[in-house]
């Protein structure tokens, strides 16, 4: 029984950092029209410009994690959507994913030749002090991780709804060309959901990578998982990247343990096969109607 | 002066030029991953050869011809390292020097036999020696030499009926599974947890789970740099208190830097260690390493600077650049410390290019790595 | 004959002299690039049929050659001629994609990468783990290559020119695919997807086709790959080489017939020539393409086309013009 909630706890914690990760592949897709491919890469580069400001500017680690998380402001979001979003979505969705794959690939290997191919240590900012829980144990990080996610679901939900700005942004995802005649800024509304995107996947990067290790490779299999968690979960509703999220943390941990090991890496691929033939709205999606 | 003049004084002229470059350099090919899932491995590979590399032209080179080398980037990709050891040797290649990948190694080594180029490789799967290459050479144990030192280690000092193995599924891991499976057969040690996990994977909670319930006496760690590092945090989290054994990689200095603390107690039989510095040879490499590269150098660094080293004494033995002779000199070659002092240690070669030189068991203690024990050559 | 047929007849012929010419006098390892170079261009037509001309986004094109060089693979080292296990790698290959086609297609657009994206890493998973079949990690090893008995192609240079050959009847039929009533309502399905269901184009099964032919394209590819480098193990075709073998149609222009050579030759020889940039050509590389995609999203023939809008007046009806406008 205690392994069974260990790995189950485990998978949860693990499961609320692919949900952390697909909310913002969910919100710029519904909200830019944007399939980002280089998602896990965004969540990889906020960690070294910590390492950068720690171990190269010799800032003291609150700095570093502050001046980490302007930097991914203004680079993965002001200057991804100028330099890349803008000139390419009008030539097409598909110019547009095969862009982001490269950009993926120059944000990887950037980090690789200018600061190194190893992995390197990140220091924890949430204490990582172990918990027993009947028999399993976990850390803080991982009970961080999960109140974290949970939280910015409720907030980013109430954001949304709630205020206007965020209903303003709701009214650009769902047509831009009306949102503009009702007076909507949509310029400044995507700007915002870039914006969004990019403190979500610095947040991310902050609470991971104490785990995953800070390496340049680390964004391959996190943007190909965000992406399914986005999709399984249901990619038109910011709760839908929560649940699915959690549930192939737990799945995939749960095959490890009593099924295969070999095959784990199978279960969110024939997922995702699955929901997109079965049912593609996702678990928690609400159908989209099909514009002719 | 008519042609037929002017043909014959330049081609006096080339020939006394020619005459005259006898010196011209030597040159070799590094062929390695510099770039991809390998990069780590292969740029501490390449750097330990240019340690060798510039001991070895301050010594005037090889028979009188300074050695220059030419890298190429394998980029982690079996076809590519195909492609480059036959463009190394294209280029006028003596010798290889590489790859460490396995599953590169065993594809571009026929490249290089079909031209008798001899090739000293960081590689240790097992399959490498038994395709029957009289050129290809390893600067490490394999792991079929290897994995056995761990065999007496389990069952004696340990005291082991029940082991589990957690290893990463590529051709490093397998390798090293397979032939650790079949020790613990010959020995009647029950394997009761077979634990297989993904390069990259960076969730061990249901590894150590698993490993946990199985009730093993000890485990054996076969995996790569970062994925050993997580899994002994992981280890330590959730309270694993078996024996964590490994071979070459759980102990090394970037797993310590990366695990911590979890890091603590872990144990590994190694083949060279740069931490070995109670060996002359080990500490002045260690020391020249640190100083250029502002880094301590990792096995994989010092394979390379044995290799080397390696192919210039060979090369001497036979008296002339001949890939053949070389290969020939080789077989069942022991080039021992004592005459060989860059050879770090007694090193013996057998006949398919295996090697066998003692090694050792080291402990992580307070954060380095400790050697605990010494295993003669097998 | 018009002018401008004229001229890309000739246009061809050069080519096709430049190719037969270009491994002369050169060294093991250029004609290895070269011959690789055909192989690739083989896959990249075949995607360029499903993405260029249907406009349908896949990204399983490595694993279809990982099932054609298998199979392949295991035929001739079973003892097999190349020339009789070839043909059945290609036809494992054109069922797979239309078992995988079949339930895929009926979901829109971005979908489809995703669910050929799983496709990819499923197939690589099940290369790796099932070793009594395909030798896991290790791998297989020492496949023959073709032997015609007067004609045998253990050189490197006999090998190319049977690759060459084998490309250029590959081009032919897809050269008549295109032509073909089939290849119109491809174009037609490009354009406006709607008009055509409209116009009575059978979108579904039609689609499902260009699919299955491009998948079989990538099963000839990768019989090809077998043979050129004798060794195949599961990490030559992960989802890594499916994004290369995209990129190539993309950089060379989606929906222009020469695209997967030019882009194929982009791919391949481009790092050649950066080589002497180290580590950096990968960083030089995706900014171009970036670059690129923000300016000529039409590829570099894009560009060709481009020009000759602006220079020349249009000759054809717009809607029959080649290129893929990719919405």
């Amino acid at each position: 029984m205690s392994q069974f909630l260990q790995v189950f706890l485990s998978g949860l914690a693990t499961g609320s950092i692919y949900a952390l990760v697909a909310i913002g592949f969910t919100l710029v897709w519904q909200a830019a029209q944007t399939v980002n491919f280089a998602q896990g890469e965004f969540v990889v580069l906020p960690a070294f410009f910590v390492l950068v400001g720690v171990h190269l500017l010799h800032l003291p680690l609150w700095m570093a994690v502050a001046l980490a998380l302007l930097l991914s402001l203004l680079v993965l979001g002001v200057l991804f959507k100028k330099l890349v979003v803008e000139p390419i979505l009008p030539s097409g969705g598909i110019s547009l994913i095969i862009a982001t794959m490269a950009l993926g690939i120059l944000l990887k290997e950037s980090i690789k030749e200018f600061y190194g191919a190893e992995a390197q240590p990140f220091p924890a900012l949430v204490p990582q002090d172990p918990i027993n829980l009947l028999g399993a144990t976990v850390s803080m990080q991982d009970i961080m991780n999960l109140v974290i996610s949970l939280g910015i679901v409720v907030l980013l939900t109430l954001f949304l709804n709630r205020t206007r700005t965020g209903r303003c942004m709701q009214a650009t995802a769902q047509n831009p060309a009306v949102a503009e005649i009702l007076g909507v800024d949509v310029k400044r509304m995507v700007l915002y959901t870039f914006l969004i995107n990019a403190a979500l996947a610095a947040l991310a990067s902050f609470l991971i990578t104490p785990v995953y290790l800070a390496k340049f490779s680390n964004g391959e299999t996190l943007g190909v998982i965000a992406f399914i968690a986005a999709i399984v979960g249901g990619f038109n509703q910011i709760r839908g990247a929560l649940a699915g999220g959690l549930l192939i943390g737990v799945l995939d941990n749960l095959t490890a343990t009593y099924v295969t090991a070999e095959y784990r890496a199978a279960l969110p691929l024939v997922l995702l096969i699955a929901i997109i033939l079965l049912r593609p709205q996702g678990l928690l999606g609400t159908s989209e109607g099909r514009t002719v | 002066m008519n042609r037929k003049t002017f043909l014959a004084m330049s081609t006096a002229i080339l020939l006394s030029m020619g005459v005259a470059q006898a010196q011209d350099p030597v040159k070799i090919g590094i062929v390695v991953e510099l770039s991809g899932a390998g990069a780590p491995a292969g740029t501490n590979w390449r750097d330990g050869i240019k340690i060798a590399v510039d001991e070895i032209n301050a010594d005037g080179g090889i028979l009188g011809r300074l050695v220059e080398t030419a890298e190429y980037d394998t980029q982690t990709d079996p076809q590519t390292s195909r492609a480059l050891v036959q463009k190394a040797i294209d280029e006028g290649a003596y010798a290889i020097w590489g790859t460490i990948y396995s599953g590169s190694t065993l594809v571009n080594m026929l490249v290089a036999q079909q031209n008798e180029i001899p090739q000293f490789v960081g590689s240790e799967s097992p399959a490498i020696v038994d395709k029957g290459n009289p050129f290809v050479f390893r600067t490490s144990s394999g792991a079929q030499k290897g994995v056995p030192a761990l065999t007496s280690y389990f069952k004696d000092t340990l005291g082991a009926r029940k082991v589990g193995i957690a290893w990463v599924n590529n051709e490093f891991g397998k390798g090293g599974h397979d032939v650790f499976a079949a020790e613990m057969a010959k020995v009647g040690i029950e394997v009761v947890a077979d634990v297989s996990s993904e390069q990259a994977q960076t969730d061990y909670a249901a590894d150590v789970a698993r490993l946990k319930d199985s009730g093993a006496d000890a485990v054996f760690v076969y995996m790569n740099q970062e994925e050993s590092a997580r899994f002994l945090i992981e280890a330590r989290k959730q309270g694993l208190a078996m024996p964590l054994v490994g071979e070459v990689t759980l102990t090394e200095a970037k797993v310590i830097e990366l695990a911590g603390g979890a890091a603590e107690g872990a144990i590994a039989h190694v083949g060279l260690t740069a931490t070995a510095t109670q060996v002359e040879g080990i500490a002045q490499f260690a020391a020249k390493f640190e100083q250029t590269f502002n880094r301590r150098p990792t096995h994989d660094a010092i394979k390379g600077y044995v290799g080397a080293w390696a192919t210039k004494y060979v090369t001497e033995m036979v008296g002339e650049f001949n890939g053949a002779a070389f290969a020939e000199k080789m077989k069942n070659l022991c080039l021992d410390v004592a005459e060989h002092p860059r050879m770090l240690l007694d090193t013996c070669w057998d006949d398919r290019g295996e090697m066998s030189r003692p090694s050792f068991m080291v402990q992580v203690k307070d954060g380095a790595p400790v050697v605990i024990g010494t295993l003669p050559a097998n | 004959m018009t002018f401008t047929t004229w001229s890309r007849h000739l246009l061809v012929g050069l080519l096709l002299a430049a190719a037969i010419l270009a491994p002369v006098g050169q060294g093991n390892y250029i004609t290895y690039v070269l011959t690789s170079w055909l192989i690739f261009s083989i896959a990249a037509m075949g995607l360029n049929l499903t993405l260029g001309y249907a406009g349908q986004v896949s990204l399983a094109q490595a694993s279809f050659m990982a099932i054609g060089a298998y199979t392949t693979a295991l035929l001739t080292l079973a003892g097999w001629h190349w020339m009789l296990a070839m043909p059945v790698g290609l036809m494992l290959c054109f069922v797979v994609g239309l078992a995988l086609g079949y339930p895929a297609l009926r979901v829109q657009g971005h979908f489809l990468a995703f669910v050929t994206l799983a496709f990819n890493t499923l197939v690589f998973l099940v290369l790796r783990n099932e070793d009594w079949l395909t030798g896991g990690n290790y791998g297989l090893m020492g496949m023959p290559r073709p032997d015609f008995g007067i004609f045998k192609t253990m050189r490197q240079v006999d090998f190319y020119y049977f690759t060459l050959v084998v490309t250029v009847i590959a081009a032919l039929v897809m050269w008549g695919i295109v032509r073909s009533p089939w290849g119109r309502a491809f174009k037609a399905l490009r354009e406006n997807p709607i008009r055509a269901e409209s116009l009575g184009v059978d979108t579904r099964r039609i689609t499902l086709l260009a699919f299955a032919i491009g998948s079989a394209y990538g099963g000839l590819a990768g019989a090809l790959v077998t043979s050129l480098v004798q060794f195949i193990e599961p990490g030559s075709f992960s989802l890594l080489h499916s994004l290369r073998i995209l990129l190539m149609v993309v950089v060379g222009g989606a929906g222009f017939f020469f695209g997967p050579f030019v882009g194929a030759a982009v791919v391949i020889l481009l790092p050649e020539i950066l080589r002497f940039t180290e580590g950096y050509y990968l960083i030089i590389y995706s900014a171009l393409v970036i670059v690129m995609l923000a300016f000529v999203p039409n590829g570099l023939l894009g560009i060709g086309a481009r020009l000759r809008e602006r220079f020349l007046a249009p000759r054809q009806r717009a809607d029959m013009a080649q290129g893929a406008k990719l919405e």
